[in-house]
């Protein structure tokens, strides 16, 4: 049984298709996300599913019954809105205590069940407390105990992160993963942020202009993407442009723009003659010459420390930047150095061309 | 040193034009004419000081009536300016689309173009017994004879809530705007009804600009002159025409003071009787996060 599913969704706002024939299956208890970038159509599939849009065709099942014709407040789906939206003129006790006075709980129960969620979130005691007196990190978890008091099927969160800054958001990417884990809640997340995505996600659906691209654990979309949209979206990649010249089996020879040939692996139909990128992961270049079609020249342009994230730039002949991993900031190369770059034919993938 | 007298020279320029406004045309003719209401002729030039002013008010019920139905139509006017008024604002500030908001809050304006005494005037065209309507419907066969629809207390009120409703519509579309429409959205995602999201959220939020949008509205009511009078007559017995009576045409300054003294304590006693009534105070009309 999944506690939330679409099949065919689509959206159409005039002659606008914002989402185009989705299809997606959550099993109970587990942590999905909807990555995409802005403007990709998660947010009104999100709508959608809360009941704020309704689908120009298409079902939404929340655990096995069809919800398209119930309103939003009778829906089990919560939702964590990008600015959390508690309200401001309630103290944080009345904010929890809404939904459950809405829902005609017992009067007598509500201060126990508002005490025990705000235990579960960790701030044990601060119902008499003001919005405006908490923290980023507190009202984020006021707004998730405010959904979670309700006991929902399913748990939306739109971008919620997005406000925080970058120290907190680090922080609170793992505390929403245990409290989904504590609840044992099916929790949809949203975001366009791929480490948020990778981090927390038991599955990930990549996203872009309407369609769902890929569905993966984070480790599938990351090493093995069907797209150059999710190979280029997820991770980060350097990007090469050429035209395939060869392709023997899986493996092919790419002439990049500009001169120059590539070995690599094709990972969809793009035939000889196409156009097409190669996108390298820096963690799957080193440092030294292999054999001729897989090694690029260029010199050290810049190194980039960041600890355990360090990278080094190294400018190809054709003026490219590319980025090569450097975990330990122990190379020994330094600026204006000329290197050989290599890898594992199998590392570099070659999608087609993606219309720009 | 020199950056704080300059802030402090500011601030001194800033406030004069403030605190001339307040003081020469405010508390000075307020103290004057609480001056002369504790004021009583004897004689010529003969004065005698004490409270006979207001004892002869309160000895007299027609003026404590007249006070009292000011004041009643007037909470009327400002009960009806709102639910009228209210519907108008969350309109424009949450239903209209962008562009056709500032027309729409352009359209609320216009009136206020016009001198009240014109806009007045346009009732008495309107609804006197020669005017438009009666005349229409006599023509239609609706009614057989003319009839005369001023001077009486429904058009009074009518009229008022014309003249005030922007007053009650401004602020309320401006507290409203700053509302965001994910709180209505969170209010119907965890469960609530249309009815519980508008009492519990909309109202709450809005809560500022109902009070600072009923206090303007009852003290223009209250103190009104032309459109009673013109559209009440001699029926509207509203207390500012008892005012104007005392010092115009009885030339008793000394009574017109005291019930120029009245209409203010009592007015302000009304508003701070609503306030403490809906359990809201004058900050809450400032304070918002």
């Amino acid at each position: 049984m999944y506690d939330l599913s679409c099949a065919s969704i689509t959206k159409k706002f005039g002659m606008f298709t914002a989402v185009s024939d989705v299809s997606l299956d959550i099993p109970s208890g587990s942590f999905f996300s909807i990555l995409g970038p802005s403007g990709c159509g998660k947010t009104t599939l999100m709508r959608m599913i809360a009941g704020f849009e309704s689908p120009t065709s298409g079902d939404i099942r929340i655990k096995g019954q069809s919800v398209v014709n119930v309103a939003p407040n009778k829906r089990a789906v919560k939702m964590v809105f990008q600015h959390l939206a508690l309200f401001p003129m309630m103290n944080v006790g009345e904010n929890i205590a809404y939904g459950l006075r809405c829902r005609g709980d017992a009067k007598a129960d509500i201060p126990r069940k508002v005490a025990r969620v705000l235990e579960r979130v960790g701030l044990p005691g601060v119902e008499n407390k003001q919005i405006s007196q908490l923290s980023g990190g507190q009202k984020q978890r006021i707004a998730i105990a405010r959904c979670m008091v309700l006991e929902p099927d399913v748990l939306l969160l739109d971008e919620p992160l997005g406000a925080l800054d970058l120290k907190l958001r680090e922080h609170m990417k793992i505390e929403l993963k245990q409290l989904q884990h504590q609840f044992e809640t099916t929790f949809l997340y949203i975001t366009h942020d791929q480490s948020e995505a990778l981090v927390m996600s038991d599955a990930v659906a990549v996203m872009n202009a309407g369609r769902f691209e890929q569905i993966g654990s984070p480790r599938e979309l990351y090493d093995a993407p069907v797209s150059g949209f999710v190979a280029g979206f997820v991770g980060d990649s350097n990007c090469l442009h050429g035209k395939l010249v060869e392709v023997r089996g899986q493996e092919a020879v790419v002439e990049l723009d500009g001169g120059g040939t590539v070995l690599g692996h094709v990972f969809d139909a793009s035939r000889a003659g196409d156009a097409v990128e190669v996108f390298l992961r820096p963690e799957a270049l080193a440092i030294g010459s292999g054999s001729d079609s897989i090694r690029l020249d260029g010199t050290v342009d810049s190194l980039l420390f960041n600890g355990a994230s360090s990278r080094i730039l190294v400018r190809t002949e054709r003026g490219q930047l590319i980025e090569i991993a450097d975990p330990l900031a122990a190379s020994t190369v330094s600026q204006g150095d000329a290197v050989a770059l290599s890898w594992r034919p199998e590392r570099a993938r070659i999608f087609a061309r993606r219309h720009a | 040193m020199t950056g704080r007298d300059a802030g402090r020279l500011s601030l001194i320029l800033l406030m004069t034009p403030f605190a001339l406004w307040i003081g020469l045309l405010i508390l000075l003719p307020q103290i004057g004419i609480g001056y002369v209401s504790l004021r009583e002729k004897v004689g010529f030039n003969q004065y005698e000081y004490g409270f006979a002013n207001y004892a002869a008010f309160f000895g007299e019920p027609i003026y404590r009536n007249t006070l009292l139905r000011t004041a009643w139509i007037s909470i009327l006017v400002t009960i009806l300016a709102l639910i009228i008024g209210f519907p108008v604002a969350y309109y424009i500030a949450k239903v209209a689309r962008q562009r056709s908001r500032a027309a729409l809050f352009l359209m609320c304006l216009i009136p206020l173009w016009v001198s009240d005494l014109v806009r007045a005037y346009g009732w008495i065209v309107l609804l006197r017994e020669t005017g438009v309507i009666s005349t229409t419907l006599v023509s239609l066969g609706v009614i057989a004879q003319p009839v005369e629809m001023l001077y009486n207390d429904i058009t009074v009120v009518m009229g008022l809530v014309y003249t005030v409703i922007l007053f009650m519509i401004v602020p309320l579309v401006s507290t409203l705007q700053g509302m965001d429409d994910a709180l209505l959205e969170a209010g119907y995602n965890l469960g609530g009804s249309r009815f519980t999201v508008f009492r519990r959220i909309v109202v709450p939020y809005a809560m500022p600009g109902i009070v600072s949008g009923c206090i303007i509205t009852f003290m223009l009511a209250a103190g009104s002159y032309l459109t009673p009078i013109l559209l009440g007559g001699k029926n509207s017995s509203w207390f500012t025409e008892q005012i104007y009576n005392q010092f115009i045409t009885r030339y008793n300054w000394e009574a017109g003071a005291t019930f120029g003294v009245l209409l203010l304590g009592f007015t302000s006693f009304v508003v701070w009787a609503g306030l403490r009534l809906t359990g809201q105070s004058l900050a809450t009309t400032v304070a918002k996060e």
